[in-house]
Order: structure tokens, then sequence, then C-alpha cells
């Protein structure tokens, strides 16, 4: 490490121990606010707004030390429950939901030890460095001045000037023990508080449902309209042609004694017909699962894709090898998209995608070098990637700063989501 | 001419070879699989090959690996691959030999006889037959090509279905001296050095479809 390295990290702790002490005190004030909250809740009902109110703040100090703990290196999950939709800001639904989650208890408990060792530890980080800018500092010159029997570090008290000025390399070693020791001592607050701020086995599993119940519906949903889509392009494309197909047909094997003519046109419409069906099915095939996608896997139907788009499209992959048909199949139509909305809205020149394997993620990544400024949140396009890959736990992440570039990250597990694997990525 | 005829459906291997035969060619072979296509290719050495690109047992583009693998032992074999699809991707891997007698069609057009028939003979004879639908579907892009004038690439999007000059200018309505004007203009601004002519146009396709 850099010399200035531990000095930067030690300061920055001290200073995170300032923050920390100041919101320990702010936890006594909510833990008393909690408790009068709690105790007017038949007053009145005056609890039916305080609780709301009053846990808002504390889920706020408590996220906030959630998110200290994180910059030192203990990352803490939220564990609250999802607020039920009949569930207004204030009220009676309101407060039950707050009342039975466990998470709201725990923070409770956490409010009043946290403070303690938030204290105690944040005075310690405080304090020996302090004391040592103090040898540096004060004490040499306090000497000079002839200040009488007073002493620092081991020396108590100081006769001479000489041993006053021993205090000077103490001081610089207490403050560089203290700058060294100080990110350790946040990260020990930090794990203290993921004691009790960190969702609990159950709770983590509660919320897995929560979210695998939100991605099977869409799942559900998605599936559920694309076969309505197919079944329609079906019945109104290549089904009606066929039967008008068979009734081209059919009239010009009456036709073909008495009117050779009429039946030879008639027999060039019905080939016309049948070429438009298969025209249609091929469409529709392409968009149900591309065949280039069965025959070459992601990797060649990706180059096949880039070949054909607008824009000049550079592929990078690592993936020769053939995936699950279904994550192949999400990946592909994942990337399509993305690949469509630069060209579409992105004004880009050139795009690329990169797919790389990390043993069981699969990472790609389309990139333009257009404008910038995608939303997520407009358009269908992107929340339809999400949807996606969040069927097999995947994510997508955009970053599309206004005048770009824009990237859009998507992954998926390359193992398909068995239930053996969803447990342990819960435990783990 | 001789032919073989890879296709794993009865009912479309029947129908071409009865389409064949009915236009005097001569179907010494039929194949439904991939792994015997090889074999067969080597052994009977037919005047040209017509071959579906997907066959058992993977179901995936063994006709077309198949196809490209004859080809290698065989130098310039000419072959007729037909898909239910077509790839830009497959088209440029068949031409990546450069030697011409290539031809890569969706299956629908076996439906119009004589220009199926006309396919099959130009393949045969070494010329290069790509769908239209590669061509449009090359064409869609705006990048590209952009030194060659409209005219041009609309030549050259004729000259990649393996139409001759004659053939050319009848379709786009203007003189067969026009034609090879605009054909030597697509040669120069590609920068493709004279040689013989044919191997120069499946160059020029090949240039298109790398573009």
């Amino acid at each position: 490490m850099e010399t200035t390295d531990w000095i930067r990290d030690g300061l920055r702790a001290v200073g995170g121990s300032v923050l920390t002490i100041a919101l320990s005190i702010a936890n006594f004030a909510l833990f008393v606010l909690f408790l009068v909250a709690l105790v007017s809740t038949p007053v009145l009902g005056l609890g039916l707004v305080l609780v709301p109110a009053v846990t808002a703040l504390v889920r706020l100090r408590a996220d906030a030390a959630r998110r200290i703990a994180a910059r030192h290196g203990v990352p803490i999950e939220r564990p609250y429950r999802v607020r039920p939709a009949e569930a207004g800001p204030i009220g009676w639904q309101a407060c039950r939901w707050i009342l039975t989650d466990p998470a709201t208890w725990r923070d409770l408990a956490w409010l009043v030890p946290g403070a303690v060792v938030g204290l105690g530890l944040g005075l310690a980080t405080l304090a020996i460095p302090l004391y040592g800018v103090q040898g540096i500092l004060l004490l040499p010159l306090w000497i000079w001045l002839g200040t009488g029997s007073y002493g620092y570090g081991f020396i108590w008290p100081i006769h001479t000037v000489s041993e006053g000025l021993l205090s000077l390399p103490q001081g610089a070693l207490f403050l560089a023990i203290g700058l060294a020791a100080a990110p350790y001592v946040r990260r020990c607050d930090a794990l203290f508080a993921a004691l009790l701020l960190s969702p609990t086995g159950n709770a983590r599993l509660r919320a897995r449902v929560v979210e695998l119940s939100f991605s099977r519906a869409d799942t559900v949903d998605a599936q559920a309209a694309e076969l309505r889509r197919i079944e329609r392009d079906l019945h109104d494309g290549a089904q009606a042609r066929l039967v008008s197909l068979g009734m081209t047909i059919g009239l010009a094997e009456e036709l073909i004694g008495r009117d050779p003519e009429s039946a030879r046109k008639l027999l060039a419409e019905a080939r016309e017909v049948s070429t438009t069906a298969l025209v249609e099915l091929r469409h529709l095939v392409r968009g149900i699962h591309p065949p280039v996608l069965a025959e070459r896997g992601l990797d060649g139907a990706v180059r096949a894709l880039a070949l054909t788009m607008r824009l000049p499209t550079a592929v990078e992959s690592d993936v020769t090898e053939r995936l699950d048909t279904p994550v192949e199949s999400a990946a592909y139509f994942a990337i399509a998209e993305a690949l469509s909305n630069a060209t579409v809205h992105s004004g880009a020149t050139v795009a690329y995608v990169r797919i790389h394997r990390d043993d069981d993620r699969l990472r790609m990544e389309v990139g333009d070098d257009g404008r910038g400024g995608a939303d997520p949140g407009r358009g269908t396009g992107l929340a339809g990637i999400t949807r996606r890959l969040g069927a097999f736990d995947g994510t997508m992440t955009l970053s599309s700063p206004p005048g770009g570039p824009t990237v859009v990250t998507m992954e998926l597990p390359c193992v398909s989501s068995s239930p053996r694997t969803t447990l342990s990525s819960v435990t783990a | 001419m001789r032919v073989v005829i890879a296709e794993d459906h009865a009912l479309l291997r029947d129908g071409l070879t009865r389409l064949l035969e009915a236009f005097e060619f001569e179907v010494v072979a039929t194949v439904d699989n991939g792994p015997e296509l090889l074999p067969t290719l080597r052994e009977h050495k037919p005047d040209v090959a017509v071959v579906d690109v997907r066959l058992p047992p993977t179901f995936t583009d063994e006709g077309l690996q198949a196809a490209i693998a004859a080809r290698g032992v065989v130098p310039g074999m000419p072959i007729l691959v037909l898909s239910q699809h077509v790839e830009p991707l497959y088209a440029r891997e068949l031409l990546g030999d450069r030697r011409g007698a290539v031809g890569y069609l969706l299956k629908d057009r076996v439906c119009d006889v004589a220009e199926f028939v006309d396919a099959v003979r130009q393949v045969a004879d070494g010329g290069t037959v790509m769908d239209p639908e590669v061509v449009a579907r090359l064409l869609d892009r705006s990048r590209p090509l952009d030194v060659l004038t409209a005219r041009e690439r609309e030549v050259l999007a004729e000259m990649a279905a393996g139409r001759s000059n004659a053939a050319i200018a009848a379709k786009l309505f203007v003189s067969e001296k026009a034609v090879s004007k605009h054909i030597n203009g697509i040669f120069t601004k590609l920068s493709l050095p004279p040689s013989d002519d044919d191997n120069r146009r499946v160059r020029a396709v090949l240039a298109y479809l790398n573009a």
C-alpha cells in the first residue's frame, strides 16, 4: 500500500467516526420517540400517525448505518417487507405492516446497543489520533512556556525540556497508530451493525419469494401475450392463406377441362399465395426462435444478426459452446432488443456487442457511440429486456449519460435456475 | 446433367427429384442425412448438388457444413444450398472460397419452377446465385458501399442473384452496354483487379456481403 493511502484511509475513518458519534446520539432520541409512539397508540389513535412517522425516521437512520457499513466493506441488505398495496402512508394498515415486520423490532433492538458501541468506538477512533496531535503540537510549546507539573505518554510528570521534547515522537506514534487502526475500528462498528440490521435467513427467504412471485407473474403474462400473438398471426396469416390456397386450387381443378387458360391463371395465383404464406411463417418463426440460433447457438446468431444490422456492429465473444436453450434464447433476444434500441434511438454510427462467460455467469455488453440519455422508464424495450432476463435471475444495468456513450450491461446465470442453485444462493 | 439431392423430408425430396427429372436432370443419388452427404458427393462427383441446410441427426446446419467440406475436398464442386430461411452470414461462408459455382436460395423459390431450374443450371455452369432475400437484408443497411451509386447497387444486387448482363438489362430496363458500364464501375470502385469475369463477379458479391 502507498504511504499516503493508509493516511488517507485513516483520516477518512476518523471523519466517519465523527459522523457516527453524531448519529449515535440521535439513536437515543429515536429510541425514546419510538417508545412514546408505541405507548400513545391506545391514546386517541395518536400512534396510528406517530408509529409510521417514527418508523420512517428509524429506517432512515438504519439505512444510513447500512450505507456507512457498506463503505467499510460490510454490505448489509435492507430487511424490510414490501409495503402491502392496501397500506397507506399512515393508519391502521400501515401500523400492522410495520409492527408485524420482525425487522422493525430488530432495528429497535439495535438503536441503543448500536449507539453505545458507535459512541465508544467512535470516541476511541477520535481520541487516539487527537492525543497524538496534542503530543506533537501543544506539549513542546507548553513546556517552553514553563507550564508546571504536566505529562505526556509514558513520561509523567515532565521535569525538563528534553523530557518534554520526547512527547514529539510519542505523539507521532500515537497519531500513526490511531490512523492505522481507525479503518479497522470502523469495520468492527460495521460488523456490529450487521448483527441486527441485516435480514434474518427467514426475511431473506421471504424477500426472495416475493421477488420470485413477481418475476414469475411477469414471465407468465409475457408468455401468455406471446402465445396470443402467435395464435393471432397464424390465424389471420398462414391459416387464412392456406384456406384460400385450397379454394383456388380446387377452382382450378374444376376449370382445367373447359377453360385451361383461366385454370393456369388460378394456379399462378395459388403459387403467389403459397409464397406469401411462407414469408409470413418465416417471420413468425424468426420471432419465436430464430433458426440461426438453433443452428449456430448464441455466438453465431449474434454474428448473423450483426451482419444485417443497419449500424455497423462489431461482435466479440468467447462463448463458442452451446448454452441451455432458454438461456440462449433470452440472451439473444435481449441483445437483439438492445441493438435495435441503439439503431433506432441513439443516432450512433457504430455499435458493439461483447459476450463473455465467467463460469456460471454470462455477461453481455451492448454499446454504441450515440448521444446517450436513454431512459429505462421510457419505452418498452428496456423494460422488456429486464423482464426477459428477470425470469432467469438475470440483471440489466444501463449507463447512458447525456452525450453518450450508451452501454447496456446484462448478466444471466448460465446454469438454468434449478431449485437447488436458488436455495444455495439464498443461504450463501 | 447429374444431380445429388440431400433433403430429409421425403415429400420434398421426391418433389425435387420429380421436378429435376422433368427437366432432363439425372438424379444419381438422394441422401436424407448429414453424415452420408460428403461420401456420396465424393463418390458420384455430380455436376451439381442440391442440399438442404438443416439435416439429421443434429438438425442444425449440417448440410451447409457438408457443402463447405465437399468443396474443400473437390474444389469448386457446384452446390446449390436450400433453406427455410437465409442468413447473409451463411452466404458469406459459402462464398468464402471465391470459386463460384455456388447457390443459396430459400426453399420457397422451388415454387417458381422455371427460375429454380435456371438457378440449378447456372450453379452447375459455375455461376453464383444468391437469394434476393439475402440481398434485400443487406440493402436494408445504410452503411456500406456508399461509394456506389444507387444504380450500381441495383446492378450489384442483380449480379448477386446470379443474373447475366442481358438479364440485368432486361430487368432494369436499360441497355446491355449500360449494364456492363455499371459493372465496370463497380469493379473499379471496389478495386477488384481484372481477372476472369466470373471470379470477379463473385468477389464483388463478397465485397457486398462483407461491407
